[in-house]
This record gives C-alpha cells, structure tokens and sequence, in this order.
C-alpha cells in the first residue's frame, strides 16, 4: 500500500483550478519530489493531504485512510513543515516543541520534546525564546516540530524558499537523515538543486496536473537525453541558431545568456558552433522543457 | 518503526470527534503565550477599574449622584464594571486575536494540521478566553470591596462563573466577526456600532429603569445587562428571575459558540 494515493484529484477556487486532475502515488519510505513552477498547485496538494482543504472531485488516501473522512486519524500519522514560518516567537524553543507534542498527543511529552530537539540540534537553545533564534536555528525548529510525534509520513512544502545556501544545506542535512531513519517524505520545491540532492523520485507538476514522473536520471533520459549543448552569443545570432535548429525538429530554450540544445547527439552536427559548450543533460533541462519556466 | 511512533499508532484509533485532549492541547499553546504577557493583562484589569472607581464612583457619586435605590453609587458602579471587564477582555482579544492568528502568525494553519478539526480548535479558543475573564472579571469586585467598602457575600463565590459563560459568548461573537472580516479595519466599525453601545446600556452607570420604555426592551436582550444584574444579585442579593438571567447567557453563549465553530470551519477549510 503506497503512503499516498491521489487519483484525478481537482480542486477549483472560483475560476482557478488550482489542482487540475492531479494523480499520484507515493511508494512508503521513498523521498518524493514535487518539482513545479509558481502557482503549479503545490501547496493546495499539500493542503488536500492534511484536510486543510476539500476536493472537488477525485479520491485520496493516506496511509491507507480516505480523506476527508479520515483525516484526523491521518494527520495523527504525519508531520507537516508548512512553507511559511508559523512559529509563536514570544514562547521558548521547547514549549513551542511541547504544545505540538500534546496537539499530536505524544504519550510522553517531555520525551518527544527531546527526542525533536535533538533531531534539529537545538537542545543547548531550548529556553531561549523563538525571536532569539538565527533564521536557521529557526527553520530548523519548525522542522523538528513536524516531526516531534516521529511521524511516518513527512510533508515539506519548499523547506528551503527564500534561505541563504548555509541554512538550505544544514536542512538538507536534517531532512536527508530523515529518509535515511526510513520516513516517507513529499516534498515540494522549485528548486532544481533541491530535488535533484534529495528526492529518489520526482514528479514534474504544472497547472494541477503531474506531466513526468520517475528518477532523476530516467526522467533527464527520457525527456532531455544524455548530453546538452549551450550556445552563447549576441542575441540575433542566438535567434538564428534557434531557428535553424528548431527547423530540424531539435529542441531547444533560452537558458539565460545563452540557448541551450536538448539531446545534442541527436542534433545535426554542422548546426552546433565550435564554441558551443557540452554538458550532461540535468534535471533543469527536463524542467524547462516540460513546464516552459525558468528554474531556479 | 519506533516505540513512540507506535504508541501514536495506537492511539489514532481512539480519535473521534471533540475530544478533550484536543482541547486543552490548543489550550496549552494560549498558557504558554499567556505566560508571556500576564503580567501586563494584571496591572490593567486592577488599575482600569480603580480609575473608573475613582473618578465615576468617588467623583459623580459625592457630587452629582446620590445613592441607587439603596445602594451607594460607587457600589453600583463597582458591581456594573464587572461587565465592563468581560467584554473588554473576551470580545476584542478574540476578533483580533484571532484575525491575527489567521492571517498574519497562521497558526490555525499549523494547528489544523495535526489531529485538531476547527471545532475543537474554536471550544478551545473560546474557553480560554472565558476562563481568563472569569478570572479578570471579578478584579472590579475584589477592587470594590477591598477600597470602597463594599461587603463581601457568599453568593459573589458565583460571580466568575457568571462572568465565564458571558465572556464565552462575547469571544464566540470576536471569533464569528473576525471569521466574517476581510481587514483589520472592520473591527472599527464592531467595535463601535456594537460593542460600545452593548457596554454603554448594560446599566453599569446609571440604572436602565430610568431610560424610556424602547431602551429598557433592549437591555433585556443585552447580555451585558443580565451579567450586571447578576453580579448585583450577588451583592446585595438574589431574585427568583436570576435564575432565568442565568439560562439566558447559557443560551446566549452556546449559539454564539456554535456560530463562531461554523464560520471558522468556512474560513478555514476551502
Ligand atoms: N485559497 C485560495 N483561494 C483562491 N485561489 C487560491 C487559493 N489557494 C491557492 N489558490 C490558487 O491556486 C493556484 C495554485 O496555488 P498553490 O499555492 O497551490 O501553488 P504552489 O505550487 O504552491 O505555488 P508556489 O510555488 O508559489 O508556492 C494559484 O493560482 C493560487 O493563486
Ligand atoms: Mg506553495
């Protein structure tokens, strides 16, 4: 039984249809990444998971339990690190742990607090208040908050937005040590790097609906090939380049200050410029070419 | 899987629906808030109704204002603040308490994603807040007795409870409002064309029999009203129709704290 199982989900707000037909399951104790540009329908996912929000149509369960019918059993079980930090900053470190322990109805509380405080390495900080804490000490805190009940299941809606590269790779330390302890993990990002080091799986999400899913590596295979050429240069000669190579059926995106070619080999040899630069196909490329934004 | 992951697996078997524990989990994130500001909470709720004593109570009643019935005017005004108290402290820190909790700290977001439904999330929001007026609630009569001489009773033992199940009520129409709100600024308008008036005509400073015939008709349905005539009853001595006062703010009370459950559960779950 997977941890979580979409099919044809749809959630509309007015006249948006945030989650468009969206289906997905996530196999227990795999890190899945939910890779989608602005707006793809990341957060309201999240949001339909938790009950926080009621689909239109389509049916999910979690842990084997239909929701939104059982969703408190399913919330019971999961842990969930929101992607807006939503601490209370007057209250210390170990009593923010401490009334989640008991919203969680931890059997022994103190010890969960403990054992969280551990987990985000903040057992010397534990009586200082939230609003005393460097902004990854914090982050670190809201993480160890969704976890304080040892959940089975762990949402991260973007982890690391907005944080300087330090603090984004001490939460990647934090969050690969959770998959390691065998939680299984959703993980929302736009960031390709994000993914790309933690996720054993990814699913390409744009306007509501899943477009790829598979490894990293499968996916840069089946969608962008093994090798991908950047061409720079002035921008009518970009344009030209473009035009011709997009003539022979190849596939090609702008890529900054430069263009870039999809699954060069197969590209027509005599279109390439000497001054081209080969690289490995990544996980961008096939992020690009699938959703048409620039990734981060 | 570990042993406390199991116990918690165990353990979701018994969620249903309100439970207790829920509750005062909800209510143990307020204490713990609360612990940071009670000192402040205190100084206010003894010296706001010191004030009024002072210049009301002491001022009109030697000059212009002789005695109630038989009651000195600063008794009766002693006794009226008690009201005062409870409104101020249940019904605006719940519409801006929880507009702010909302929208700005989203913690419901937070709380709503562990096994707490709005329901639980609300009953706990609004019992804290009564519990905390009961409390304060009863400042303006502590404060009365202990400098203006007023004569403690038995019956004034009922008083915070009296003034609990108003202030329940109180706080489940801040949360209905600030469920309803769509900005901050609205309050203003609340606050002015409800709270004041419900404050002004609940016969705290002046008794409602001397107002003319529409005026008294509204202060029946005034649950301010009722809450004073309660804490006089404890006073200076109770009637038969307390006991109908009394289940009039029961009543008062659990619509409104239905009320706030339902249009918190519309603003919170999309
Ligand atoms: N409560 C709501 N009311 C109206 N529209 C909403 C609501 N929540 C989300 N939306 C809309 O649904 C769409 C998907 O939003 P969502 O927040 O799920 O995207 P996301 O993938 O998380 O984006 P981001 O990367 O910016 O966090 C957006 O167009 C958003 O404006
Ligand atoms: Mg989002």
């Amino acid at each position: 039984m997977p941890a979580i199982e979409l099919s044809n989900v749809v959630k509309r707000f007015g006249e948006i249809t945030a989650v468009d037909g969206l289906t997905l399951d996530v196999p227990k104790g795999i890190c899945l990444g939910l890779l989608g540009p602005n707006g793809a329908g990341k957060s309201t996912t999240m949001r339909l998971l938790t009950g926080q929000s009621i689909a239109d149509s389509g049916k999910i369960k979690v842990l084997g339990l239909d929701l939104p019918k059982q969703s408190k059993q399913a919330r019971a079980r999961m842990g969930v690190v929101p992607q807006l930090d939503n601490l209370d900053v007057d209250v210390t470190v170990e009593d923010n742990l401490a009334v989640f322990a008991r919203l969680y109805r931890a059997p022994d509380v103190p010890a969960a607090v403990n054992r969280s405080l551990e987990i985000a390495r903040l057992t010397d900080r534990r009586k200082a208040k939230v609003m005393e804490l460097s902004g990854g000490m914090r982050r670190r805190l809201l993480l160890a908050r969704g976890l304080v009940h040892d959940p089975e299941l762990v949402l991260l809606d973007e982890p690391t937005v907005g944080l300087d590269p330090q603090i984004r790779t001490q939460l990647w330390t934090l969050i690969d040590g959770l998959r390691s302890a065998g939680a299984t993990i959703l993980m929302s990002t736009h960031y390709i790097e994000e993914a790309e080091r933690l996720a054993d799986e990814v699913a390409v999400v744009n306007a509501g609906k899943v477009i790829a899913r598979g490894k990293p590596g499968d996916l840069i295979r089946e969608h962008a090939g093994t090798r991908t050429v950047e061409i720079y240069g002035p921008p009518h000669e970009l344009d030209a380049h473009r035009e011709q190579l997009e003539l022979e059926g190849v596939s090609v995106r702008a890529a900054g200050p430069a263009i870039a070619v999809l699954d060069a080999e197969q590209a027509p040899r005599h279109l390439i410029p000497d001054h081209a630069v080969e690289r490995a196909a990544s996980l961008e490329d096939v992020f690009v070419k699938l959703t048409g934004e620039d990734a981060e | 899987m570990s042993a406390d992951s199991e116990a918690v697996a165990v353990e979701t078997a018994k969620l249903r629906r309100f439970e207790p524990r829920a509750i005062s989990a909800v209510m143990s994130r307020e204490v713990a808030n609360f612990r940071t500001f009670w000192k402040g909470t205190t100084f206010s709720s003894v010296l706001e109704p010191t004030i009024y004593l002072l210049a009301f109570g002491l001022g009109l009643g030697s000059t212009l204002v002789g005695d109630v019935g038989s009651i000195p005017y600063v008794e009766f005004v002693g006794t009226g603040m008690v009201a005062t108290a409870v409104i101020f402290s249940s019904a605006l820190p719940a519409m801006f308490g929880t507009f702010v909790k909302h929208h700005f700290q989203r913690t419901y977001d937070a709380i709503l994603a562990t096994p707490v439904d709005t329901e639980e999330l609300v009953t706990a929001e609004v019992l804290w807040i009564g519990l905390r007026s009961g409390f304060y609630g009863t400042f303006p009569l502590l404060v009365t007795i202990i400098f203006f001489g007023l004569d403690p009773k038995l019956g004034m033992l009922l008083v915070p409870i009296f003034c609990m199940v108003t202030a329940v009520g109180f706080a489940g129409f801040g949360v209905s409002v600030a469920a309803k709100a769509e900005k901050i600024d609205q309050f203003n308008y609340v606050t002015t064309l409800a709270i004041t008036p419900l404050f002004l005509v609940a016969g705290t400073f002046f008794p409602i029999d001397q107002l003319p015939e529409g005026f008294q008709v509204v202060a029946q349905l005034n649950p301010l009203y009722q809450l004073v005539e309660l804490v006089r009853g404890a006073a200076f001595g109770f009637q038969t129709v307390d006991i109908l006062r009394f289940c009039g703010l029961v009543a008062f009370s659990t619509a409104l704290w239905r009320l706030a459950c339902v249009l918190m559960q519309r603003r919170l779950i999309d």
